[in-house]
């Protein structure tokens, strides 16, 4: 699809709907959203301030959806969009925001500025002003099946060497199981101890799960990129597998925007509902443990913290569940200020994590974590997102900070009591 | 024209046109607004209750964890400016004997001596909020022609009520006048600028709670 300046007007104006008219409508202009934001709170750039960052979207829903600015343009007086200012407001769109949500929680007037970002990349996309590293990302995940080009004999690697490990068989197209489990990029390159952690609590636990041989990858770049023509090419494969299979959930990974990709985008794109539940692992392993089928012995003594990712927590409402399993299996645990729904993001969410041209600038608004950990002095550092998890591992190594971070099922699996007889 | 007529005219034939535009104004904003539409949500919510939409429009009041700390000033000003203001509009007894006369009913009045301190607090306020619009660096930038626009938009019905009250500057009913002018100068621009939020805030929180409520996060 060639992108230009008119498709990316029409997408915008396609974009627009209630909910974005109300919050153009609403703003004030008091600024506070930027005080929400860690791209304006860490570098002090009035640029970084959330609504400023959807200006050309608000120009187009003023020019075109209002009277005064319908007339405005019919005279002439009102500035166009053109090419060069995408172009310019392109490291606004992408680089600097992980659509994180927070600006939205903060907004006096309601507005959710995440929302409005999310719908003003499919603009942007459109006029060719997305970042080379997402695009490519996205052809990837379009034409391989991931956004890293992991295909399935690297899964199959990771099965073989899970299963030598554990000796336990991992279940691949299984039909009629309960849960269809996927897997982020991140965690099928970088972390194998997801799968291994999951095969012994599904063992012990007595859950019948598979993974499918077509639909093995979580990660959702389309959604990021804005491009929902492709974003529904990714989570189709998702759902053709699910149906097929007869599972009653998919278990969303340790992963934050896969999570929202395939639990509150997904059926929007589909244009249907799914017939199957989405549940993010956490909410998985927290239901097993309230039924009793989890059982855990002893607690690790180090002094630890949990990263809520934005995506899981503020944006996916799982935030007592991880709590919940932290108690059971942590002796010292710390809460970092503003944790649960309003906690800090990492950086390099949203496909910021993705886009080397960021990487400069999510260094620079770690800051804010960084501050967080230390605060709370452990060194180590619970999460359930394998990209938060990567990009909290580079971040940490940059500042020298001799941090551990883990991933909240590899943890739990630590202290499972594993039964061999079954 | 002497004062009187002038009053006359104020009372009379401006206040009528300005309450049509300022009604077909609304109407029309909101048209803009909900003629846009909105897609049913296919995803399968934790909560499905407009009350969360509800509830957002209450607690959005309040300041976020922490956010008072960073932002002092504007939530301060803030409060003290439009608290001041709401209860000047509607607690004033005078203004209350307006809405007597246009609806037929009225209710309690505060002291005129309190509305007279709300008033001077809210100029105060505004004048604090001014002062850092123009000091604070996003604030600056955010802002144009209809941020100032409002801004004293919103003060000149403030002032000309306290001057009137006080017999200051011009003569009672040429003050008074005055006021009124100032009063349906807001009201004619109140649907077509940010002031317009007075009404809209009430639809984007709403759907704010609503998009966090679906998602089980009390927003
Ligand atoms: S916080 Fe809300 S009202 Fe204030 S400038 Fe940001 S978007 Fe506008
Ligand atoms: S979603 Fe997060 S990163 Fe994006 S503008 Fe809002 S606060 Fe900043």
């Amino acid at each position: 699809m060639s992108a230009t300046l008119a498709k990316g007007i029409n997408s915008f104006k396609d974009v627009i709907d209630a909910p974005i008219a109300s919050f153009f409508s609403s703003c004030v202009h008091c600024g506070l959203c930027a005080e929400a934001c860690l791209f304006y709170t860490e570098t002090g750039d009035a640029k970084y301030t959330p609504i400023h960052k959807l200006e050309p979207l608000r120009r187009v829903w003023q020019q075109e959806y209002t009277l005064l600015g319908k007339l405005g343009k019919a005279l002439g007086l009102s500035k166009p969009i053109t090419d060069e200012e995408l172009a310019e407001w392109e490291p606004l769109v992408y680089d600097s925001c992980t659509m994180c949500g927070r600006c939205a929680m903060v907004c006096p007037v309601g507005n959710d500025l995440t929302y409005m970002i999310r719908k003003m990349r499919e603009g942007m996309s459109a006029s060719g002003h997305a970042p080379a590293d997402l695009v490519g990302a996205t052809t990837r995940a379009v034409n391989l099946g991931s956004p890293m080009g992991i295909k399935w004999p690297a899964v199959l690697a990771q099965i073989k060497h899970v299963q030598d490990e554990t000796g336990i068989e991992v279940p691949v197209e299984k039909s009629g199981v309960d849960y269809l489990v996927l897997m982020s990029s991140m965690e099928i390159i970088n972390f194998p101890e997801y799968l291994s952690a999951l095969s012994r609590i599904f063992k012990q636990a007595g859950v019948s799960w598979t993974l499918a041989q077509d639909a093995f990858e979580a990660t959702n770049s389309g959604i990021q990129i804005g491009a929902s023509d492709l974003a529904r090419e990714i989570v189709s494969r998702i759902v053709i597998a699910a149906e097929r299979l007869k599972v009653k959930c998919v278990i969303s990974p340790e992963c934050g925007h896969a999570f929202t990709a395939l639990r509150w985008e997904g059926p929007n794109l589909m244009g249907k509902a799914y017939t199957f539940d989405v549940k993010h692992i956490l909410e998985v392993l927290d239901e097993l443990r309230s039924a009793g089928k989890l059982k855990t012995n002893g607690k690790d003594k180090r002094p630890l913290t949990y990263h809520d990712p934005c995506q899981i927590a503020r944006r996916g409402g799982v935030i007592e569940q991880p709590r919940h399993i932290l108690g059971d299996i942590a002796a010292d645990f710390r809460e970092m200020p503003d944790a649960g729904k309003m906690n800090w993001c990492c950086g390099g969410g949203g496909g910021v994590s993705a886009n080397s041209r960021a990487e400069p600038l999510r260094l620079e608004v770690f800051k804010h974590k960084k501050g967080q950990i230390e605060a709370t002095g452990v060194k180590t550092l619970v999460t359930a997102c394998a990209n938060c998890r990567i990009v909290m591992e580079e971040s940490l190594e940059h500042y020298h900070m001799k941090v551990e971070v883990i991933g909240l099922t590899e943890l739990l699996a630590e202290y499972l009591v594993e039964d061999k007889a079954l | 024209m002497n004062h009187l007529d002038l009053l006359t005219f104020a009372r009379g034939t401006a206040l009528n046109w300005a309450l049509v535009i300022f009604v077909l104004g609304i109407t029309l904003r909101l048209f803009e607004i909900f003629g846009l539409g909105r897609k049913a949500d296919l995803a399968k919510p934790r909560s499905n209750s407009c009350g969360n939409g509800w509830r957002t429009m209450f607690t959005r009041s309040l300041p976020p964890e922490g956010m008072l700390k960073r932002e002092p000033v504007t939530y301060i000003a803030g409060y003290i400016f439009h608290v001041g203001l709401l209860a000047v509009i509607f607690l004033f007894a005078p203004h209350i004997e307006f809405f007597r006369s246009f609806f037929g009913f009225g209710w309690a009045s505060l002291p005129s001596a309190l509305v007279d301190a709300l008033v001077v607090a809210s100029i105060l306020a505004l004048g604090v909020l001014l002062a850092h619009r123009l000091n604070n660096p996003v604030k600056r930038m955010l802002s144009g022609f209809g941020d100032y626009l409002a801004w004293a938009a919103t003060l000149l019905p403030l002032l000309t009520g306290y001057m009137a009250y006080h017999h200051l500057m011009f003569e009672y009913t040429l003050m008074l006048a005055l006021h009124i002018f100032s009063v349906e100068l807001l009201l004619v621009l109140l649907p077509f600028t940010k002031l317009f939020h007075t009404f809209s805030v009430f639809i984007s929180r709403w759907y704010n709670g609503d998009i966090f409520g679906r998602k089980g996060v009390a927003s």
